[in-house]
């Protein structure tokens, strides 16, 4: 593996975060966070519970403002836009505690996710005033009364909207249970589905929390590849919380570590795993070592 | 488990069949079970009407309000000021007279209703926009109050609504086939959003708005536009239920909280968040209803005369609305729709347990 530091990385910037800094009341939960994603790469973050992992995602996803810092995400800022805005533009996310829908199939889970990409009206606005030649002016569609009344317009998009689904679903092998209640799936499935249903919003970018919190060795093993094959097949960005060392040393090309709110180390995972400060902060948490 | 799934051409042909069955019930009733019935069943459709359009915010989009009642006296209002005859309107506005042009305007009763609709929609969105900016406890207390405030509006707007004096003598349209015509008009359309892309992001919406959020979901956009439907609607049924009672008034227990508190009553019945069940619950209502007029009037018990207690039966309906929040939550429906598959699902469960 190359060293980062002794090699220009000539990809562009996929997320750049700096001078990332959140309080609450009187918690700097995280204190000038800078990092960035280059497209296509595959990176950890890593950090002792509590130490603002979350809070890092939720600032780039923005579910929270940062109280400093910009994110910038395809060199547009994207600093305390409203989270739907920020899904349309092509970050998507799993989260720590799994957020199914429950009450909603397997099938409906990954469909809602795609309503949003009919219609993303708002962000078509912010890209086209950033390449107009790429993104045209967007043009508002009726899209609700077609819903309503059933259009051969609108059945041919629901349409479309289900084989996507279901390729997706097939890609997660969940294609079997598409008309089961998402709550009745076992844990490791769910954690897949809400991959999947990120997925259906069409990111540039995925960010994962913890995807194999609560899973045994074997399915860790298979998420592993599994977070490598949906890297190289729907060609995205991802950045991952994990716990799991021996899964984030393996999958991971970079790995930003967090201790307290500040990034403590930074670098290939060689690096990360002989750093002194890195096993310090780690040291108090036997669990990790 | 091998559950078939019942095509869309089945379920289409089944549906047709079993409204066209409706109608000849709704026709054979309308001449055998008299008057009295009849204006019953009548109510049971403005009811179901009511309803619909109250689950759609209640249950499918899951944000409680509880001003449901502020948009069916919008829709009574404008329906009935639209369709009074100009006589009736200079004889009852004796305190201020009518203002231009409602004093000189009187049109048919299918207009009428769908400007109601139209107004009640309007009401909605000024309710909905800055009520949906807060959530939870706060939002149910902001429609509360908003109602409120259209019915002292109401009740204080002597040229236009005829205030504390209510409307008289409203034309008595609203009959079987009005009824029951808008009911299945409200079934399609809202039905239709329900199992929509809208209709599954409302569902998202009403389990984890911030998941819904992260996927892309304008909760607020959402929201708003689930209100401003329900708020057609109840305007229908407003129209429709003035032109049943014939005579509208401002008072909390006519077109106030106590409609919104029945109404209320009847998709908990139902089950919050589903269409079928808040028709079920509005005709349940309905019935109930009319048996508890009996608690109300005197009774000879056993030679023993009990005097009728007013009120009695709104205290009958609160204890069974408690006694539903407390243990049996998901009502007759829950989230579910009584579809074919539903009854089919049922039935291969059922016959699944014999083997
Ligand atoms: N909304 C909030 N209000 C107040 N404090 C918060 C809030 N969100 C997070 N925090 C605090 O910020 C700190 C970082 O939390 P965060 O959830 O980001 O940790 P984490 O690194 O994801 O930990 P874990 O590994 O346990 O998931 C914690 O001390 C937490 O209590
Ligand atoms: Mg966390």
């Amino acid at each position: 593996m190359i060293k980062i530091n002794n090699k220009k990385d000539e990809r562009k910037d996929v997320l750049r975060l700096e001078n990332l800094t959140i309080k609450f009341g009187g918690l700097t939960a995280v204190d000038s966070f800078n990092g960035y994603l280059k497209e296509g790469e595959l990176i950890g973050l890593i950090g002792p519970n509590g130490a603002g992992k979350t809070t890092i995602f939720n600032m780039i996803t923005g579910i929270y403002a940062p109280t400093y810092g910009t994110v910038t995400f395809n060199g547009i800022d994207i600093t305390g836009m409203k989270p739907y805005v920020i899904t349309h533009l092509g970050i998507a996310r799993t989260f720590q505690n799994i957020r199914l829908f429950s009450d909603m199939t397997v099938l409906e889970n990954v469909l809602v996710a795609e309503h949003s990409w009919l219609q993303n009206y708002k962000a078509r606005k912010i890209l086209h005033k950033h390449e107009p030649e790429k993104f045209p002016r967007p043009h508002w569609k009726p899209w609700f009364w077609s819903a309503v009344l059933k259009t051969p317009d609108y059945l041919k998009m629901e349409r479309h909207m289900k084989d996507y689904a279901y390729e997706l679903l097939k890609a997660v092998d969940l294609d079997k249970f598409a008309h089961l209640k998402a709550s009745a799936l076992p844990y490791g499935p769910q954690r897949k589905l809400e991959i999947a249903r990120a997925l259906a919003t069409r990111p540039y970018l995925l960010l994962l929390d913890e995807p194999a919190a609560g899973m045994n060795p074997q399915e860790t093993q298979e998420l592993a590849e599994f977070v490598q094959d949906v890297r190289k097949k729907f060609s995205v960005t991802i950045l991952l919380i994990e716990h799991d060392m021996k899964f984030v040393m393996k999958i991971c090309e970079r790995i930003y570590v967090l201790d307290y709110g500040k990034i403590i180390a930074h670098g290939v995972p060689e690096e990360i795993q002989n750093n002194k400060r890195v096993i310090e902060a780690y040291l108090g948490d036997e669990s990790y070592v | 488990m091998g559950t078939k799934r019942i095509s869309f051409k089945t379920n289409f042909i089944l549906t047709t069949v079993f409204v066209i069955g409706v109608g000849f019930l709704l026709l054979a009733a309308s001449h055998s079970v008299g008057d009295y019935w009849v204006r019953i069943i009548t109510l049971m459709a403005i009811y179901s009407i009511m309803a619909i359009s109250y689950t759609l915010v209640n249950g499918v989009t899951g944000i409680f309000s509880l001003g449901h009642a502020g948009f069916i006296a919008v829709g009574a209002y404008t329906a009935a000021l639209l369709t009074l005859p100009i006589q009736q309107k200079t004889m009852s506005f004796f305190i201020a007279p009518l203002i231009w042009p409602l004093n000189s305007i009187q049109m048919g009763f299918f207009p009428a209703t769908i400007i109601a609709g139209l107004v009640a929609a309007f009401a909605a969105f000024l309710v909905g926009y800055p009520s949906l900016r807060v959530t939870g406890d706060y939002f149910a207390i902001a429609t509360l109050a908003f109602a409120e405030i259209i019915r002292i509006v109401i009740q204080n707007s002597y040229s236009i609504t005829n205030g504390s004096l209510g409307l008289k003598g409203i034309p008595p349209y609203t009959n079987i086939w009005w009824a029951w015509g808008w009911l299945l008009v409200t079934i399609i359309v809202i039905g239709s959003l329900k199992f929509s892309s809208y209709g599954r992001a409302l569902r998202a919406m009403s389990e984890d708005t911030v998941a819904a959020g992260a996927m892309g979901i304008n909760v607020f956009k959402h929201q708003l536009m689930s209100f401003v439907v329900s708020g057609f609607f109840a305007g229908i049924g407003g129209a429709l239920y003035a032109h049943w009672l014939t005579t509208i008034d401002p008072r909390p227990t006519s077109l106030g909280i106590m409609l919104t508190f029945f109404v209320l009553i009847m998709i908990v019945i139902g089950g919050l968040g589903s269409i079928s069940g808040a028709v079920l619950g509005a005709i349940f209502f309905a019935f109930a209803a009319q048996w508890l007029r009996i608690v109300e009037s005197p009774m000879n018990f056993f030679g023993i005369t009990i005097p009728g207690i007013p009120g009695m039966s709104m205290l009958i309906f609160a204890t069974v609305f408690i006694l539903i929040m407390l243990f049996w939550r998901r009502g007759i429906m829950g989230k579910d729709e009584l579809s074919w598959q539903y009854i089919y699902d049922h039935f291969a469960k059922k016959a699944g347990d014999q083997d």
